[in-house]
């Protein structure tokens, strides 16, 4: 059972290798290392950076990341669900129904409110 | 058998090895089988692209370099724009995050690559069957986003900060209309394990999941479009308004490797498509009369690569075709279209389901 997960383990540690490998065979042994202040300055089409990138953000992404994390996690019980939907049979379709129903109501309740929109 | 082709020295040297050691050697063996294809895949999709693409606007596209003095249509193209990205210095910024900023190429290809793990490409033939072999393909999915986030704060340069931004917001949201297009999948297979979803399609094409499940069909395809910041839902790193997006710092090998694996979840994305929803290895005419006794009605590796092929064509042509998305019609598009079909379209599905009608009377 458990030793099925062993390639995909492997196959984890091999795909971070294809990823570091290349980035330290090719940037620090085969390309050139010549940094300059001109060169290592974050790009802002040729003007100095006149304050600090990590500024604040429109709330509107806040809001989309917490809608996301519902949104998730109502996919997350739907999953289970839906392979076993075929024995639960009528039973299992109300219930996901009213849970269902109380997330659509908070959908609505959030479309209604402009959370949705971007102008 | 193949056995007696091997001389008896290595034989002895194979099993010399403790079993442990066997079984992770064959484990890797497999694994670089998948992967040499894959990886050089990756590189000639990026050379079919803007051969299509310059066919597409009545262009040649690469056409000069090739082997030995060879043009060979310039076939040559993906090899030389490698070796010239190795070549190049990686630049990392002052005001960068060093650590996280070389972390984050590397966190967008290991999910594109290690997703393969469990992907089927013939009846049997896959690196392991684990039965929550889809839960283990979203999750691994959605592990991109990090890499797209991760890029763009650590670079500390404004154009990768919005880029990040914007692209965090889209894939999050189109990640939602994508996993509800998968419970339609595993409602309709009852199985979360990949080979048997393929299985549960068997009989020719008027049995794949793309007639019942029509609309999650173009929701799916059309999230993965959105998912991967492909055009026409690129503004992640449209160039006329931020520059490159979140690689906009990234130079060399740390850029090539982002680009490796925007192509690499590209190729996923339509080898999940065709294996969902187009019936993946099967052949669409295993009942048609004329195909009896052919191989058109075997299944076989060929359909399964024909069907990601078709999908890669599409990725080039929705390209070619349509202008960029203006932002709000994106997250428009996302919540208020997409989410809405795909929650009806489950409702509905589940009410045939139980109910027996339809595609699913038994």
């Amino acid at each position: 059972m458990l030793e099925n997960y062993l390639p995909v383990l492997v196959f984890l540690a091999i795909g971070l290798m294809v990823g570091i490998g290349p980035i330290f065979l090719g940037g620090y042994l085969l390309a050139p290392h010549k940094p300059d202040a001109a060169k290592n300055s974050p790009f802002e089409c040729g003007f100095e950076a006149f304050e600090d990138s990590r500024m604040k953000f429109d709330v509107r992404y806040y809001l989309v990341a917490i809608l996301f994390i519902i949104f998730d996690l109502e996919i997350a019980f739907l999953f289970p669900w839906a392979i076993v939907l075929d024995e639960i049979g009528m039973f299992g379709l109300i219930a996901m129904g009213i849970f269902l129903g109380i997330l659509v109501i908070g959908f609505v309740y959030e479309w209604k409110k402009g959370a949705l929109e971007w102008e | 058998m193949m056995i007696e082709f091997i001389p008896d020295w290595l034989i002895v040297f194979w099993n010399w090895f403790p079993v442990d050691i066997q079984t992770v050697l064959i484990i890797l063996g497999k694994i670089v089988l998948i992967l040499l294809p894959l990886l050089l895949s990756v590189a000639y999709v990026t050379y079919a692209e803007r051969k299509v693409i310059g066919a597409m606007q009545v262009r040649i596209g690469p056409n000069r370099v090739g082997f030995f003095g060879f043009r060979l249509w310039g076939l040559g193209q993906p090899i030389a724009d490698t070796l010239k990205l190795m070549m190049k210095e990686v630049v990392l910024p002052t005001k960068a995050n060093k650590f996280l900023f070389l972390t984050a190429p590397v966190l967008s290809i290991a999910p594109a690559l290690a997703a393969w793990a469990v992907i089927p490409f013939d009846r049997g033939m896959a690196l392991t069957e684990i039965n929550a072999g889809l839960l283990y393909v979203l999750a691994l999915t959605s592990i991109g986003v990090y890499g797209v986030i991760i890029a763009g704060w650590a670079s500390n340069s404004k154009y990768a900060m919005l880029s990040a931004l914007r692209a965090g917001a889209q894939i999050v949201a189109y990640e939602i209309a994508m996993g509800f297009a998968l419970v339609g999948v595993l409602m309709a297979s009852g199985s979360l394990n990949l080979g048997d979803i393929v299985e549960a399609q068997a009989g020719g094409f008027e049995n794949w999941f793309a007639w019942p499940l029509l609309p999650l069909f173009f929701v799916y395809f059309i999230s993965g479009v959105a998912e991967t910041n492909r055009a026409p839902f690129d503004v992640a790193e449209g160039e006329s308004e931020i520059v490159a997006g979140f690689h906009v710092e990234y130079s060399g090998m740390a850029f090539a490797i982002f680009f490796l694996a925007e192509y690499a979840n590209i190729i996923l994305i339509s080898a999940l498509t065709s294996l969902m929803f187009l019936g993946g290895w099967l052949s669409p005419f295993e009942n048609a009369a004329f195909a009896q006794g052919t191989f058109l009605a075997e299944t076989s590796l060929l359909w399964f690569v024909g069907k990601i092929s078709f999908f890669i064509f599409v990725f080039f042509w929705l390209r070619a075709t349509f202008p960029r998305y203006r932002y709000d019609q994106i997250m428009r598009l996302g919540w208020k279209v997409f989410i809405p079909v795909t929650i009806v379209w489950l409702v509905v599905e589940a009410v045939m389901f139980v109910a027996k009608v339809g595609p699913w009377a038994v």
